[in-house]
């Protein structure tokens, strides 16, 4: 077993043993959250998963980031086909161990790897340039102020280092092929790699192009180990979630806000609609009534918040933000995010186990503002316009639940509207009767 | 149809022993405010003309509950939204008609959790029916080269994905259509959902509904032509405040066919 092989193996052992402790803790982390009751069907979530995961549909409605983020997304997906490659080769000790069975078929999906991985080292310089010298907008909101702003750009750079290592990889092998150094099986000709390998490296002697060689696939296996771990500390977990987030996406009618049965019933038995409630239901304790916590969002949103990748379309289609008000649906799901960790954190140290008494003094609401959520129109435009189906609206409506009902608080404006609901069924206490208006008609 | 306009109460209907067509869902503002009325009036004229047997509840219907519930008081919905169940179940009421898209929206997704499932249509998509089944024209052409924009109300647009009904009416008025640039999908909220119509803006730079005049006025519309009261409340307060009430109106669509046909 040779040096490299050993090294290999002892880089795959750290990173599966760091990546599982970071992977579950952010399963624990999400479930969290409280129990989901899925609606719709199966085959539904699939034909989302097909459609806006794989498919990046909703990207589409921005033409431009579309494609380019269409890009990377392809040269993503394409190059597990050279990983597992380069984790056979890692582990056997043997070199493209795909080319001798593939024959042509393997000339043809490198190349076509190869092709992707230009256009998306030009995608990848262009979203560099959006997010730093175009200054979109939506990247220079608050919110991204610090650390998202620097961890955007990190996974940029990152993705450069891997394409740069795809390329010296396959440069270098291609001309150690045409010296006929031994161990360079004939690929064929790459569609890149043919003319980019002799231009950059033609002229250097067969040690340094072995050097080379080696330098590309180690720096891109290095790469991608730090990014499995790097994603659980970073905004770009979308590249994992957005699948498991769009299948679990809420599948009701964005017009149904999830119902409170508790209260149905209750108001059902003041009412007298139903038959008295079986006394071991009823509690003396006050109950909570929607979200202070993250303990008290559903799974689904805690998923939503880590799935988010801060591109920010939500926030520049939110109407109150847009006139200069403080809600941004990004930065709600970003704190949510950021709540959960710290409770976390908070839970690792002190070893919690039972999170129904978890008290740390703190709660969503020292992230989210009540001048935020009441800011909120319910107009879905963040809903629309988030490509991996994030939610939200939930959370912020969740939240003013709590608001209204356990605190009874909120705006004070909103007062004589309840009032006049609650006496007169209308939302504005009128002299006339309901049907005034059909005196028009006479 | 001719004479006196006749709006009788589902509880009249009930004393007959019969059940109209349609119930004719008000709403809060089409009943209470002045400028909804006369909404209400000109969809009353049409259902009149085209001979539908409808009937309202009158002072058995209250607020859906949708502001109480947007502003997350789930308590004053129920309370809301369980009374008129009862009212309209107790009627036996198979197909609503309204006016407001709030009040279509919960009625349509929310009532069915709570014990009410109803056929329930916004009034654009009755009028769009009502067009293609050749029982309802347009004539005189009152708007014959005007400039018409639409605004897609939140809650009938990306909230029921009703983009189309609307339009088709609007195409029937012989005007110059112009679509804003923030329409269907990615149309601009008016400022008034989720309870906001009730109280004051948080600080900000503008309010929403001026941002949206701006592009109204952009789009040299003479016409804004709207789905819901509280859009038309919001953009009429938005050209007000930008002193254009002398060049763009804001009218509903019902409003613009009652004009067309003079009725």
């Amino acid at each position: 077993m040779g040096i490299q092989q050993i090294a290999f193996i002892l880089l795959m052992a750290v990173v599966g043993y760091f990546a599982f402790k970071r992977y579950s803790r952010l399963r624990k982390n999400i479930m969290i959250g409280k129990e989901v009751e899925l609606e719709g069907n199966s085959s539904e979530r699939w034909k989302n998963t097909f459609l806006v995961a794989f498919g990046q549909k909703k990207m589409f409605k921005n033409i431009i980031p579309a494609v380019f983020h269409f890009f990377i997304y392809a040269a993503f997906l394409m190059t597990q086909v050279e990983l597992i490659e380069i984790i056979i080769d890692g582990i056997a000790g043997t070199h493209r161990f795909f080319a001798p069975m593939l024959g042509g078929f393997y000339t043809f999906l490198i190349s076509f790897i190869e092709i992707l991985s230009v256009l998306a080292f030009v995608s990848t310089i262009i979203f560099l340039a959006r997010r730093n010298i175009l200054k979109i907008p939506r990247f220079k909101k608050s919110e991204m102020s610090g650390w998202p702003t620097l961890d955007g750009n990190l996974i940029l750079y990152g993705e450069l280092l891997l394409l740069i290592g795809i390329f010296s990889m396959n440069g270098a092998d291609t001309v150690l092929q045409s010296i006929g150094s031994a161990h360079y099986y004939d690929t064929g000709n790459l569609a890149i790699s043919s003319w980019l390998g002799p231009a950059l490296f033609g002229s250097l002697g067969e040690g340094t192009l072995i050097g080379i060689e080696r330098f590309g696939w180690w720096l891109h296996i290095l790469v991608v180990s730090g990014f499995i771990i790097y994603l659980t500390y970073s905004k770009h977990l979308h590249i994992l979630l957005a699948f498991p987030n769009v299948y679990f996406a809420k599948l009701r009618s964005r017009g149904a806000i999830k119902n409170m049965p508790a209260i149905m019933n209750e108001v059902k038995s003041m009412m007298g609609l139903t038959e008295e409630v079986p006394a071991e239901e009823m509690t003396d304790e006050l109950p909570n009534f929607g979200a202070k916590d993250v303990f008290d969002l559903d799974w689904r949103t805690l998923l939503n918040a880590y799935t988010c990748t801060e591109c920010g379309r939500c926030t520049s289609e939110c109407p109150a933000n847009k006139t200069g008000k403080k809600l941004s649906p990004r930065k709600v799901m970003m704190d949510i995010r950021d709540r959960v960790e710290e409770v976390s954190d908070h839970i690792a140290k002190e070893n919690i186990t039972d999170l129904s008494t978890y008290d740390d003094g703190k709660s969503l609401f020292d992230y989210i503002t009540k001048e935020e959520l009441f800011a909120c129109t319910a107009c879905n435009a963040c809903v629309e316009a988030c490509p991996i189906m994030i939610d939200p609206l939930g959370p912020i409506l969740e939240m003013r639940r709590y608001e209204i009902l356990t605190e009874s608080a909120g705006p004070k404006d909103w007062l004589p509207m309840f009032n006049s609901m609650e006496q007169v069924g209308a939302v504005w206490q009128m002299p006339e009767a309901r049907d005034a208006w059909t005196n028009q008609l006479k | 149809m001719e004479g006196q306009i006749q709006v009788k109460k589902m509880a009249e209907y009930a004393a007959e022993g019969k059940n109209p067509e349609v119930l004719f869902w008000v709403g809060c503002a089409g009943s209470y405010d002045a400028r909804a009325q006369k909404v209400t009036v000109a969809l009353t004229k049409i259902l009149h003309n085209v001979g539908i047997e409808f009937a309202i509840l009158g002072e058995e219907e209250t607020c859906t509950g949708d502001p109480a519930r947007r502003a997350g008081n789930e308590f004053l919905f129920q309370m809301q939204a369980l009374q008129n169940i009862e009212v309209l179940n107790g009627y036996g009421v198979r197909k609503i008609v309204t006016a407001c898209p709030h009040c279509f929206n919960t009625i349509k997704n929310e009532y069915p959790e709570l014990g009410g499932t109803y056929e329930v249509i916004h009034h654009t998509q009755l009028l769009q029916d009502l067009m293609a089944a050749g029982k309802l024209k347009v004539e005189g052409g009152a708007f014959k080269g005007k400039k018409i924009t639409y605004h897609d109300s939140c809650y009938l647009g990306r909230v029921n994905g009703e983009y189309t009904a609307p339009r088709k009416v609007m195409e029937a008025l012989d005007a110059d259509l112009v679509e804003l640039k923030r329409c269907k999908t990615n149309g601009l909220c008016c400022g008034a959902g989720g309870a906001q119509m009730f109280k004051e803006d948080e600080p900000g730079d503008k309010r929403i509904n001026i941002e949206r005049v701006e592009e109204i006025e952009g789009s040299n519309a003479d016409i804004v032509a709207a789905n819901c009261p509280f859009c038309i409340t919001m953009i009429t307060d938005g050209v007000k405040a930008k002193e254009k009430q002398d060049k763009i109106m804001v009218f509903d669509l019902s409003e613009m066919i009652v004009d067309s046909n003079k009725w």
